[in-house]
Formats: C-alpha cells, sequence, structure tokens
C-alpha cells in the first residue's frame, strides 16, 4: 500500500498504532523513528548505539524510550562524552546542532544530528555546511579575520605559550586571506569555504566522530 | 584626481534599429529624451560633487580593499552588508530552504530546456527572479517552505530521499517536511484511523513485520561486531591519528589480497592434490626438528607445501582399459581433473583477479586524493582541514595541537623564503649537497648489490662442495644465512638513510617522506632482482635433474621467515630500546611511528609471496598468518612505545602512493618473474605439474591442440589465441589507442584548469564591483547622516 515505506521502516504513527510491543523492543522503536530518509547514520545498529549512548546521559530516573525523546541534555553532560572530551571545538558543536532556543542543550534528535553529520555516510557537503558554521564564532554567516584567530587558537591550543606569536598570527590571516577569499572582500563566506575544502581530499576522512 | 563624470553617447547617425518600429523621427526624439536624462544626471552628479577616485594598484600581498573599513562603516551598511545573499546562506534556516528549493526546481527540470524569460541576463543569483535569499520573514519563510514541499512532492522517491538527506537542516525540520509531504499527498486518512479500526490481518502483519525487523536488526548488529578490528583500529585512530591509522589499514588490504588468493589456490590446487595425495613418492621420512620451521625444507619437501608433490597427471579418472587395475580408485565419482591445467590456470587467473582488484583500487583512490590546484592553498587548507576529529584522547589532542603548530609556523618560514629567494651562492651549496647525497646512496645500493650477489655466488659453490665433515644439520641452516644477510641489509640501510636525511635540508617536509621513500625502494628493489636472476639463471641450471622449483619455493619461504624475525626484532629493539634510552635521557620524546618505512617492509613482504605463489601454493598461508601476528605486534609496541609522527601526512594522498607502489614495482616485478618462469624457464624433469613438457606454458598449448583434435568447431579459440595474444601488432594497436585516450585526458584537465583561472578572474572582477557598490552605500549614508 505504502509505496514509498520499505519494509523496514514504520514511521511512528504506524508504530503507535499496534497495541502491544514487546519491552525489549522498545530501543528498536526509538531507533525506527528516524528512517533514513532523514539521517546518513547508514546502519540501523548505529542509531540504535547512539540512543544507548544518549540514554546514558540523561538522569536515572528519566530513562526510558518515551522520556529520552522529549527530554533535553545539557552541554556540559554532552562534553562529557568521551569523543568530544578532548576536541576543541566541542562547545561549537554543541551551539550549532542545539535546537533550544538559548542553545545550550540538545535533545536526542540533534544527538542523531550531530553524529549523522560526523558519520562515515555524510556527504562532504554537508560536512563542509556544518564545518563552516561551527567556525563561524560570531554566527554571523562569514568567517571573518576575528573567526580565524579564534580558530586558529584553538587549533594551536589553549595555553599562552602555545599560541603563535602576533606577527606570525596576523601574516598567517592574511595568508589565508589571500589564497580563499576570491571576492576580496576580507571574509570568507560559505562558498569560498567550501571551494577550499573541496581542494583536500583528507577533509571527509578527518570530519569524523565514530561512536 | 578629480573630475566631473561626463557622459558622451557616440550617437552614430543613420543607425537602422531593426528591433524597433519607430519612424526615423521617433527615434531621435527618443534619443533626445535619453541625451536630457543623461544630462540631468551629471548636473546632479556635479552637485554632489562626487569624485572618481584611482583604483589602488592590486599588489600581491595587498589583502583585502576593506582592511580596515569595516570598523569605519554605519550601522545601516552593515545591516545591509549582513544581509547580502552569500552571507546569509551560511547562517539562516530560511536561506537554506530557499536555495534547495532552488535546487529541487532545476533537478525537476533538468531534463528540459530551460525557457528563454527564465534566463537572467547576470549571473549573481541576487537579481534573479525567485532567489532572494535575505533574512526572510517569518511569513515569507512559510511561503518559502511550502514551495519547497510542493516541489519536493513532484521528485521521485529516490529523488526526494536524496535531496532530504543531503539538506543542513536539522533532524525536526526534516521530519516535519516530511510529515507535510505526505499530509499533501492525502495521507491524511491514515493520521486520523484510530486504533479501533485495525482489522486482525493488519494487526497481524505488523506483528511479523516486527519480528523480521528484530531478527534482521540482531543479524546486522552480529555483522557490524564482526568487523575485524574495530576497536583496535578506532583505538589507534583516536590515540596517534589517521597517519598511523594508514598503515593499519594498509595490512588490512594486504590481508585481503592474500585471502582473494587463497580462496582460488585452495579449493582448486591443495584441496585436490590433498584428496589424491601421489602414491608413486617414496617418502622418506625425515625426522622434524624445530630448524625445518624456518628452512622449510626436510619432512616439509614432499608435502602440498611445494610444487615438487604435485602430479603431472589428470587425477581422478575414470578407469579405463590403459590403466592398471591398481592405478583404478574405487570412488563413486568419476570427474577426471587435470592437475597441470588447473596449476596453470589457476595460478594465471588468479594473478589476473589481483592485476584487476589492484588497479581498480589504485585508480579509486587515485580519484578520491586527486584535486585539481591541491597545492595552492596550503595555510588556508592546514588551518581549516587538518584538526582529525578522531582523537579523543586528551594527550593525544594536546600532541596535535603541537603538531598543528609546528606545522604552521614551518609553513610561514617557508612562505618567508618564498618571498626572499636563496642566494645564488645557498643554491648552489643545496644542489651539490643533494647531488653528493643522492650519489652516497645509489652507492650504497649498489655496494649492497654487489655484496648480495657474490655473497650468492660464494653460497652457491659451497653448496654444490658438499664436505663430509660438516652434518647435514649445518648445512640447512646455512641455506639460512643468505636470507639473513639481505635482511641486515634491509634493516639497516634504511636507519643509514635516514642519517643522511638529516644533512641535507629539504624546502618541505613532505617532499623529504617522498625521497626517503624513493631511497628505500631502490634499495630492495635491486635486490629482489638480483635475487630472481640468481635463482633464474644460476639454481636453475645448477639443479636441473633435481627439483629446482621445490628448492625456489623453500628460499622464499626462507626470506619470509626470516623478514618477520628481523621485523619482530625491529620493532621489540628498535622501538623498545629507544624508548628506553629516551627516557634514561630525560627526553619526553618517545621514538616516532615511521609509518613509511613500515608499509615499504608490508611492500616488500607481499612482493616476496606473489615471487613464491608458482612455486609454493601454501605461501599465501604464511603471509596471512605472518600479517595477523605483525598487526598485533605493532599495535602492542606503539601504545607501549611510539608517538605519532611529528611531521604533516596526508593520509588519502599517501595512501593512494602505497597502492601505486604495491602495484607498479611489487605486483608488476612479480608479474613479469612469474611470466619469464612460465614461458622461458624448463621445468624439471622429476617433480611437479610440468615435468614432461619444454615450459609450462605447453600444458595449456596442449591442451587446446587436444581441444581442436577432439572438436574442430573450437579453431575460434586458437585463432584468437593466435592473432590476439601471441601476435604483437594488436598489442602495439592497443597501446597507441591507450596513449591518444591518455593524451586527450591531460589536454581536458589542462582546458579545466584555464577554465578555473578564467573563473577566477571573472569571481575578482565581482568582487571589485561588490567593493565599489558597498562604499558608494556607505557614502550616501555618510551624506545622509550628515545632511540629518
Amino acid at each position: 500500500a505504502e509505496e514509498d515505506f520499505s519494509w523496514f521502516d514504520l514511521t511512528e504513527i504506524e508504530l503507535l498504532r499496534v497495541k502491544c510491543l514487546p519491552h525489549t523492543l522498545d530501543v528498536l522503536r526509538a531507533s525506527s523513528l528516524y528512517t533514513p530518509f532523514h539521517i546518513q547514520l547508514s546502519h540501523k545498529t548505529q542509531r540504535a548505539r547512539a540512543h544507548r549512548r544518549f540514554i546514558e546521559l540523561l538522569p536515572p530516573e528519566s530513562r526510558n524510550v518515551e522520556d529520552s525523546l522529549r527530554v533535553r541534555v545539557s552541554t556540559e553532560q554532552i562534553l562529557t562524552l568521551p569523543e568530544l572530551k578532548a576536541n576543541p571545538f566541542r562547545e561549537r558543536i554543541c551551539r550549532v546542532f542545539s535546537t533550544a532556543p538559548e542553545r545550550d542543550s540538545l535533545s536526542f534528535e540533534d544527538f542523531l544530528d550531530l553524529f549523522s553529520v560526523f558519520s562515515d555516510a555524510a556527504t562532504p557537503e554537508i560536512k563542509s555546511h556544518y564545518a563552516f558554521r561551527i567556525f563561524d564564532f560570531d554566527d554571523d554567516g562569514t568567517l571573518n579575520k576575528e573567526d580565524l584567530k579564534c580558530l586558529v587558537n584553538c587549533l594551536t591550543g589553549d595555553g599562552q605559550d602555545t599560541q603563535l606569536t602576533s606577527s606570525e598570527m596576523k601574516q598567517l590571516i592574511e595568508n589565508i586571506l589571500e589564497e580563499s577569499d576570491i571576492d576580496r572582500d576580507g571574509t570568507i563566506n560559505l562558498s569560498e569555504f567550501q571551494h577550499v575544502i573541496s581542494r583536500s581530499p583528507d577533509f571527509t576522512s578527518s570530519f569524523k566522530i565514530v561512536l | 584626481m578629480s573630475r566631473t563624470p561626463s557622459f558622451v553617447l557616440p550617437i552614430p547617425e543613420g543607425r537602422e534599429s531593426s528591433s524597433q518600429d519607430l519612424s526615423p523621427y521617433d527615434e531621435s526624439i527618443v534619443h533626445d529624451s535619453f541625451h536630457q536624462l543623461i544630462q540631468e544626471q551629471s548636473q546632479r552628479a556635479e552637485a554632489e560633487s562626487l569624485e572618481l577616485q584611482e583604483w589602488p594598484p592590486r599588489d600581491k600581498g595587498g589583502g583585502s580593499q576593506l582592511h580596515g573599513a569595516p570598523q569605519e562603516y554605519s550601522s545601516a551598511t552593515l545591516r545591509i552588508l549582513a544581509n547580502m545573499p552569500s552571507r546569509t546562506i551560511g547562517r539562516s534556516r530560511g536561506a537554506i530552504i530557499s536555495q534547495y528549493y532552488n535546487q529541487t526546481v532545476k533537478l525537476r527540470r533538468k531534463n528540459s530546456r530551460p525557457l528563454l524569460r527564465d534566463m537572467s541576463r547576470s549571473a549573481r543569483p541576487s537579481i534573479r527572479q525567485y532567489d532572494l535569499e535575505f533574512d526572510l520573514t517569518p511569513r515569507e519563510e512559510e511561503e518559502k517552505r511550502s514551495l519547497l514541499v510542493e516541489e519536493l512532492q513532484g521528485l521521485t522517491i529516490t529523488q526526494r530521499n536524496h535531496m532530504l538527506q543531503n539538506m543542513p537542516l536539522s533532524l525536526t525540520e526534516k521530519r516535519c517536511l516530511r510529515q507535510d509531504i505526505y499530509i499533501r499527498r492525502g495521507r491524511q486518512r491514515c493520521y486520523q484511523i484510530s486504533q479501533t479500526q485495525l482489522y486482525c490481518c493488519s494487526h497481524l502483519k505488523y506483528h511479523c513485520i516486527i519480528a523480521f525487523r528484530s531478527l534482521w536488526y540482531g543479524l546486522l548488529s552480529g555483522l557490524y561486531a564482526l568487523k575485524p578490528w574495530r576497536y583496535s583500529l578506532k583505538q589507534i585512530s583516536g590515540q596517534f591519528g589517521s597517519s598511523v591509522l594508514s598503515y593499519f589499514l594498509f595490512l588490512k588490504t594486504l590481508v585481503s589480497f592474500n585471502i582473494l588468493l587463497l580462496l582460488l589456490l585452495l579449493p582448486f590446487i591443495v584441496a585436490v592434490q590433498v584428496a589424491f595425495p601421489p602414491t608413486s613418492e617414496s617418502s622418506n621420512f625425515q625426522s622434524f626438528t624445530g630448524l625445518e620451521l624456518f628452512t622449510g625444507g626436510g619432512p616439509f619437501t614432499h608435502t602440498v607445501m611445494y610444487y615438487g608433490y604435485y602430479s603431472n597427471f589428470t587425477l581422478n579418472q575414470p578407469c579405463s582399459s590403459h590403466q592398471s587395475s591398481d592405478h583404478c580408485p574405487a570412488n563413486a565419482v568419476h570427474l577426471p581433473y587435470n592437475m597441470p591445467l588447473a596449476y596453470l590456470f589457476t595460478i594465471g587467473f588468479s594473478f589476473f583477479i589481483t592485476c584487476i582488484t589492484l588497479v581498480y583500487s589504485m585508480s579509486r583512490s587515485f580519484g578520491k586524493s586527486y584535486r585539481v590546484g591541491s597545492t595552492l592553498g596550503v595555510h588556508a587548507i592546514t588551518v581549516f582541514c587538518s584538526w582529525d576529529y578522531n582523537v579523543t584522547q586528551k594527550w593525544a589532542s594536546r600532541l596535535q595541537h603541537d603538531n598543528i603548530r609546528t606545522q604552521l609556523k614551518e609553513l610561514l618560514a617557508e612562505w618567508q623564503l618564498k618571498q626572499y629567494p636563496r642566494s645564488v651562492c645557498g643554491r648552489l651549496r643545496q644542489m651539490t649537497v643533494l647531488f653528493l647525497v643522492w650519489l652516497l646512496s645509489l652507492a650504497s645500493v649498489l655496494g649492497c648489490a654487489i655484496a648480495v650477489y657474490s655473497f650468492s655466488e660464494f653460497m652457491h659453490e659451497n653448496h654444490e662442495i658438499r664436505t663430509e665433515t660438516i652434518s647435514e644439520k649445518l648445512q640447512e641452516a646455512r641455506l639460512l644465512v643468505l636470507p639473513l644477510i639481505v635482511c641486515i641489509i634491509n634493516l639497516v640501510v634504511p636507519y643509514f638513510y635516514n642519517v643522511l636525511a638529516i644533512c641535507e635540508q629539504h624546502d618541505s617536509p613532505v617532499l623529504e617522506v617522498y625521497v626517503a621513500i624513493c631511497r628505500n625502494l631502490i634499495l630492495k628493489m635491486v635486490i629482489l632482482g638480483l635475487l630472481c636472476y640468481h635463482w633464474m639463471g644460476r639454481k636453475v641450471k645448477s639443479l636441473e635433474d633435481q627439483c629446482w622449483e621445490t628448492f625456489v619455493g623453500q628460499e622464499l619461504y626462507r626470506f619470509m621467515v626470516m623478514d618477520f624475525i628481523f621485523t619482530l626484532v625491529d620493532t621489540l629493539f628498535g622501538e623498545l630500546v629507544w624508548r628506553l634510552i629516551s627516557e634514561k635521557l630525560k627526553r619526553d620524546r618517545k621514538p616516532e611511528f615511521d609509518v613509511a618505512r613500515n608499509v615499504l617492509e608490508l611492500i616488500y613482504g607481499q612482493t616476496l609471496t606473489w615471487l613464491g605463489v608458482l612455486f609454493s601454493p601454501l605461501l599465501p598461508v604464511i603471509q596471512v598468518l605472518k600479517l595477523l601476528f605483525l598487526f598485533y605486534i605493532k599495535k602492542i609496541s606503539l601504545m607501549a612505545n611510539c608517538q605519532a609522527p611529528r611531521k604533516p601526512w596526508r593520509a588519502s594522498h599517501m595512501t593512494t602512493i602505497f597502492i601505486t607502489l604495491l602495484c607498479f614495482p611489487s605486483f608488476l616485478g612479480a608479474a613479469i618473474f612469474l611470466s619469464y618462469a612460465i614461458w622461458q624457464v624448463r621445468p624439471s624433469r622429476n617433480c611437479g605439474p610440468f615435468r614432461t613438457l619444454d615450459t609450462i606454458y605447453e600444458a595449456g598449448k596442449v591442451w587446446i591442440r587436444r581441444l581442436e583434435e577432439a572438436s574442430p568447431s573450437v579453431t575460434w579459440f586458437t585463432w584468437i589465441h593466435q592473432n590476439l595474444v601471441e601476435n604483437t601488432f594488436f598489442i602495439f594497436l592497443m597501446s597507441i589507442v591507450l596513449l591518444v585516450a591518455i593524451y586527450f585526458n591531460i589536454q581536458v584537465v589542462k582546458g579545466q584548469r584555464k577554465v578555473i583561472c578564467l573563473l577566477k578572474e571573472h569571481i575578482n572582477n565581482e568582487g571589485e564591483d561588490k567593493i565599489f557598490l558597498i562604499n558608494k552605500i556607505h557614502s550616501i549614508y555618510e551624506k545622509k547622516a550628515v545632511h540629518q
């Protein structure tokens, strides 16, 4: 009847129509909500694994399927994940993927979104789009010199002695703008960023977090 | 320089405007009014006293025109700047929606030619009709969204899913979009059906579906967990990054190549021979001492491991009157199996399949890693793409910070050097140093080659003279000396090359890696070539009445075992001892994992396997076991002793190089050796499946002749063989065609590069337009502010 639902993808609505579901299939149900049309986590097992990891972050009283789909987890909790703990861009990542008004908490859908963009199956266009948003520290849609300065400081480390000197920083930012700012307006917009990324074949394999 | 603008239109008299229906009189009226308009404008311009500025000359290091300007812009200007389409696409949802709406429209109308009125004069998206990508107000956004939903409904299912998947929107929005699509398509009725209206068969249907799905999920998760070494690889990439990971991935690739070989060799050659062991061999029961594991001789000689064991007749032939009664097995199934033919064809076919797989993976890897213009813009690429998100340990990410900082400093230093190039003296000095170092390394290669050659000659002569005083066991052990010498050379000389590389100072660290790989490769290939010559030339002649193929197979086995032992020694002593020494000396730099050297050792081992497959069909088994052990040993040593390499490492580029090296010197050399052994060398008389023939290839020829005699309709096969394979004209023609295709492709790439340059110029010019307009806006707003 529904020609575009394959055997393996039932929506939430359909599942709610069936009266009783065995308890062990709860995770199944949660992972089946997000059919492959939406996200690129290629194995449904990966989605189930993501759900398991998300549930671990919740307080013990809301560790069931229904609550996990409604509750939001604060950024501090997400930052305790081992995959994100050592990443200098972790706060930016949480901010970009959060759909809360104050951008400080993630729901399960945001969580899935995060790991689907960082998975193997996401296209380079999506990855570069989100990378741009992560690097855009002031959220204005372009990378200006301040953004680039913050970016380089994130890359080189936190301490005072690990950062580049101011003259080196200035020269580096000038070189970056010279190489990638094609229309010479002093900032790097999304298209220019994607053009730079397309020249580096390693980006797709390094912009990857595996659960 | 300021002057009032004067617009003077050259109005040629008597011009016919064919597109208009006006009479000449009317035309002049039009021109008159236009002229008037222009005059008004110029007067106004004079009144506003616009100044025409000369454009500052564009210099190379000049940066942007706007530097320093943004702080001076008024808020109104900044607001307009922020709303520019190129900036809104990076941040606003409405802009993304409208952009994907346009893409969907284009997708739907792909096949039909676009109508002329849809083509706008300008390519700028902001001027085209429905591409206004401002920060849309909520109402506009809703409109755009409904338009997008409509367009998506018009696509096919796969296209729609693909489109949805590739949109950089959040999951909630995609789900809402999808629901809207289905609601619009009249699925509303689905959501209104209550539970009580479920019929029992659809209830059952859902239960079945869910049960099947749980089975399927179980299977998928089982398969995923079975993926070999998944956790180890994640651990390694988490701690050491993608450069060290590429070594282990390459190891995995080699294991899969060997398993591919085994899948063909085991059932078709080994299993059959094991099922029908040759009865005529007088198996002398040699005692098994531990030495045979290293030399491959002794009780292993007359086993299925070596060429000499295989029969040269058709196995399992049905009982016929030609044969004596004791050859007639009592089996029920009588499928004749022509052993020599099977041997030849299986080896040939497995090499063919390996060649195809190698070339395919090489071309795929090349396609992924080659980008036009990838050597430009290193600073931007380093800053944007060099952080490896796989890294999960705190200390590893600290190391990455250090590495990136070093890399950036090196890039800046290189750039400075390019700005102020070295003097002629310095360059001359660098050239001489380079020349000397290369001379030294080539001389060392030559020296090693001479050493190996003379030593092999010496061993060969010694082997001939069997003295009674030396025991059998010692004579067997003496066979190990040549592999020992070769392995020592392979171990020590690369360290020597490392020392040499410190003396010469290359401008770029990437070049250093290439040079090191090149030298190591030359050394290994020269030595292997020499050994092959030695075997084919000397050993064949001297061991003619014995089984020289088994001997060569045993030699290769010995080489492989020695290589494995020396790799173990190198890992344990090289890395462990270095770490202890560096701890003693209180330097906190652990030894680095030298990826290039280790990968070359893997390639060397694989070359040995491919060289020996003809003479020892079980060699891939040894290689697989060796690789499995190596994985765990290297991993343990890595975790305990090493740190990630400090030099920058372009992972996909280097992976392509490794696969190319595996294909070209390694596999090609093995294939040449194999072809020579099959086509030119005379098999030994006493053993093996080809003992009665002149060359191994003759087995195939004999079979074709028998086929021709049996059924004359198969002559096309021989015709193909004669005219296509043995005739050189066809191969010549194919090479010409290939060269022409390559030439065309090179020209296409050159043309594409030119187009890229032109487009960059075009964007440059547009950028200048943009700056001009921004400055104009700013001046207008300023004047307004001043006048108010």
